[in-house]
């Protein structure tokens, strides 16, 4: 079984990003990116599946611009077997990465896909549903426990107020929350390695799907600072504060 | 055109994040259409429609949506959305779920988490942790759209909306619903709380015994950081932040957390912050109402003592 998993290109989570003097996109020159967290979960997941021999091959894939290979390289150091990247300089939105995505599941025909829950750049959280829709699968969210069974997935999701299990048909789509695995430490010689292995690169548009954005942003803005607040000396004054302000 | 809401209930009662979103749905000035999905669930229906601003109920009872699943409810959704300008819903674990899926079955884009809306097509929504906020205008169609639940009020009762039964598609089979492990606590939902009192990893073992009593004096729900639930110390469904749930209570205490802008982006519309921190630099501080540099072992049953 031939897994897929799909890794975004993402500003560091360590960075505070910064919205441009003009107010019309958030200043990404220069910033350090990285794969999105939830994909290298995604990535030590199916690496895993492949160690246990329950998947045969793992593909990284990637759509966005050249640089995005980094991270095609942080998961082959990390145990892909192989990459594609699908290279545009356009703005990519979830329905149009979907689209992307699904010519991809058509073209390797993979037993699982795996997706992050969600990219910590723009926060939607959209596509890995989007695409289990358009390739017509079942679809298990915020994974924390996998497991294979048969021609079936159980998948245990992170929901509120607590946990539920559903089986999907296989193939399915999973995305990955925190607590799914930790995905390891990637040594040197892995990197170095990692270079050898192939990244096929595919031009977007040769793709024949319509990806253009829909969302047009009108504007970015940094949020209403909060007023300053105090210190307290103690907790005694702490109990005093609260009480003026009403809320014990 | 009207606008249809996913409803969400806990199978006794229509969940407040949903009347936030009766709320939101206010900015187009349409009629309101309300989906209730579940099984025998006629006193849920009933409720639904009791909901201000409410003009029509959508009862979807079967036996498969005794557990909904997202792939059967997104298809219930497509058959009846296209005759809506706007398919909306809090944004929860089940609509996350959910509305990507119809979105793209109806070839449109989806709006994630809008803490505002200018109608009809304008929104307001965070993106990196919180950091930034974007406005973005959709030119679809139907617009699907999530609105987070907490920057808006939620919808009074007192009202009687029409319900009209309607047909559910045979479940595509795509998925299975299997079990599921809900906490059970005579604690308020977390997203909807009036006092959260949230703790970082520092309280480790001592977790519960320490914030439970504190929590109990306001009856708060129990918070807690992405590195508490990491180590066991907490669980999952209580991690406060920008992959956790977003909360906005009265009064949120941030105990022995250290302020990452991810944890910040769950709990900073706070309307007051009470931060114990021994750490006097500590980020969190910032963000604080009120600080409080103290060893949290000392002052967290000190401040529990004085308000008892
Ligand atoms: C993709 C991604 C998503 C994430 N999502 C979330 C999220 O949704 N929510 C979230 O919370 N985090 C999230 N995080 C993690 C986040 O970056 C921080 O690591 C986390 O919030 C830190 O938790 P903490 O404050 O408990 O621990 P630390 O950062 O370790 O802070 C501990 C604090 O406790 C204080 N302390 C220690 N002992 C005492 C004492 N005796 N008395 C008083 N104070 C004491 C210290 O001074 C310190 O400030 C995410 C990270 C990533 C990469
Ligand atoms: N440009 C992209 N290339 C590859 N995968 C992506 C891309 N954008 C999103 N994804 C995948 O979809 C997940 C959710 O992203 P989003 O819907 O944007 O929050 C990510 O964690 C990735 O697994």
């Amino acid at each position: 079984m031939k897994v897929l998993v799909a890794v975004k290109h993402v500003v560091d989570y360590n960075i505070k990003p910064r919205v441009k003097p003009d107010g019309s996109d958030v200043d990404i020159a220069g910033v350090k990116l990285s794969i999105n967290p939830f994909d290298e979960i995604a990535v030590e997941e199916a690496v895993r599946l492949k160690e246990r021999g329950v998947a045969t091959e793992v593909i990284a894939v990637t759509i966005g611009k050249a640089n995005s290979q980094d991270s095609l390289r942080h998961a082959l150091a990390m145990g892909a077997d192989k990459a594609i990247l699908i290279e545009t300089e356009a703005e990519m939105q979830p329905l149009g990465v979907a689209k992307l995505l699904k010519s991809v599941v058509e073209r390797e025909q993979p037993g699982l896909i795996i997706l992050g829950k969600q990219a910590i750049d723009d926060d939607l959280g959209q596509t890995g549903q989007m695409l289990a829709a358009l390739v017509n699968v079942g679809q298990g969210t915020f994974a924390s426990i996998i497991d294979i069974k048969g021609d079936e997935i159980e998948v245990t999701r992170e929901i509120d107020g607590g946990t539920d299990v559903v089986a999907l048909k296989l193939p399915a789509v999973v995305t990955t929350d925190l607590r799914l695995n930790e995905p390891r430490f990637i040594k040197l010689p892995n990197l170095m390695m990692a270079k050898k292995k192939p990244v096929e690169t595919i031009k977007a548009d040769d793709l024949g799907v319509d990806f253009n954005p829909r969302l047009k942003q009108l504007k970015v803005a940094d949020p209403e600072p909060r007023k300053p607040g105090i210190k307290v000396a103690n907790v005694a004054e702490l109990v005093e504060k609260l009480r003026l302000a009403e809320v014990l | 055109m009207s606008i249809l809401i996913l409803a969400e209930h806990d199978g006794k009662h229509i969940k407040q994040s949903t009347r936030q979103a009766v709320t939101a749905a206010g900015a187009w000035q349409l009629p309101v259409h309300l989906l209730v999905t579940g099984s025998n669930s006629t006193d849920l229906a009933s409720e639904a429609a009791g909901i201000a601003g409410v003009a029509k109920v959508l009862h979807a009872d079967a036996a498969q949506f005794e557990h909904p699943l997202a792939e059967d409810v997104a298809a219930l959704l497509v058959q009846l959305g296209t005759d809506y300008k706007v398919i909306l819903s809090a944004h929860t674990a089940f609509s996350k779920s959910v509305l990507p899926r119809v979105a793209a079955l109806l070839d449109v884009a989806m709006v994630s988490d809008a803490i505002s809306i200018t109608a009809p097509a304008t929104y307001v929504r965070p993106i990196y942790a919180g950091n930034v906020l974007t406005t973005v205008e959709s030119s679809d169609a139907i617009q699907v759209v999530t609105v987070r639940a907490t920057s808006f009020a939620a919808a009074a009762g007192g009202a009687s909306a029409e319900v009209a039964a309607v047909n559910v598609p045979a479940s595509a089979g795509l998925s299975r619903w299997i079990r599921e492990d809900k906490t059970v606590s005579d604690r308020p939902e977390l997203s909807s709380a009036r006092v959260v009192v949230s703790g970082g990893r520092s309280l480790a073992e001592r977790f519960d015994e320490l914030l439970e009593p504190l929590a109990h004096h306001f009856g708060a729900a129990l918070g807690a950081t992405r590195a508490a639930v990491d180590a066991g110390f907490a669980p999952n469904d209580i991690q406060v932040g920008q992959t956790g749930t977003i909360v906005a209570p009265e009064l949120y205490f941030a105990i022995g957390i250290s302020g990452a802008m991810q944890h910040l982006a769950g709990m900073k519309d706070s309307k007051i912050i009470v931060a114990i921190n021994h750490d006097p630099d500590a980020p969190i501080f910032q963000y604080a109402d009120y600080g409080l540099v103290a060893n949290l072992f000392d002052a967290v049953p000190e401040l529990t003592k004085a308000l008892s």
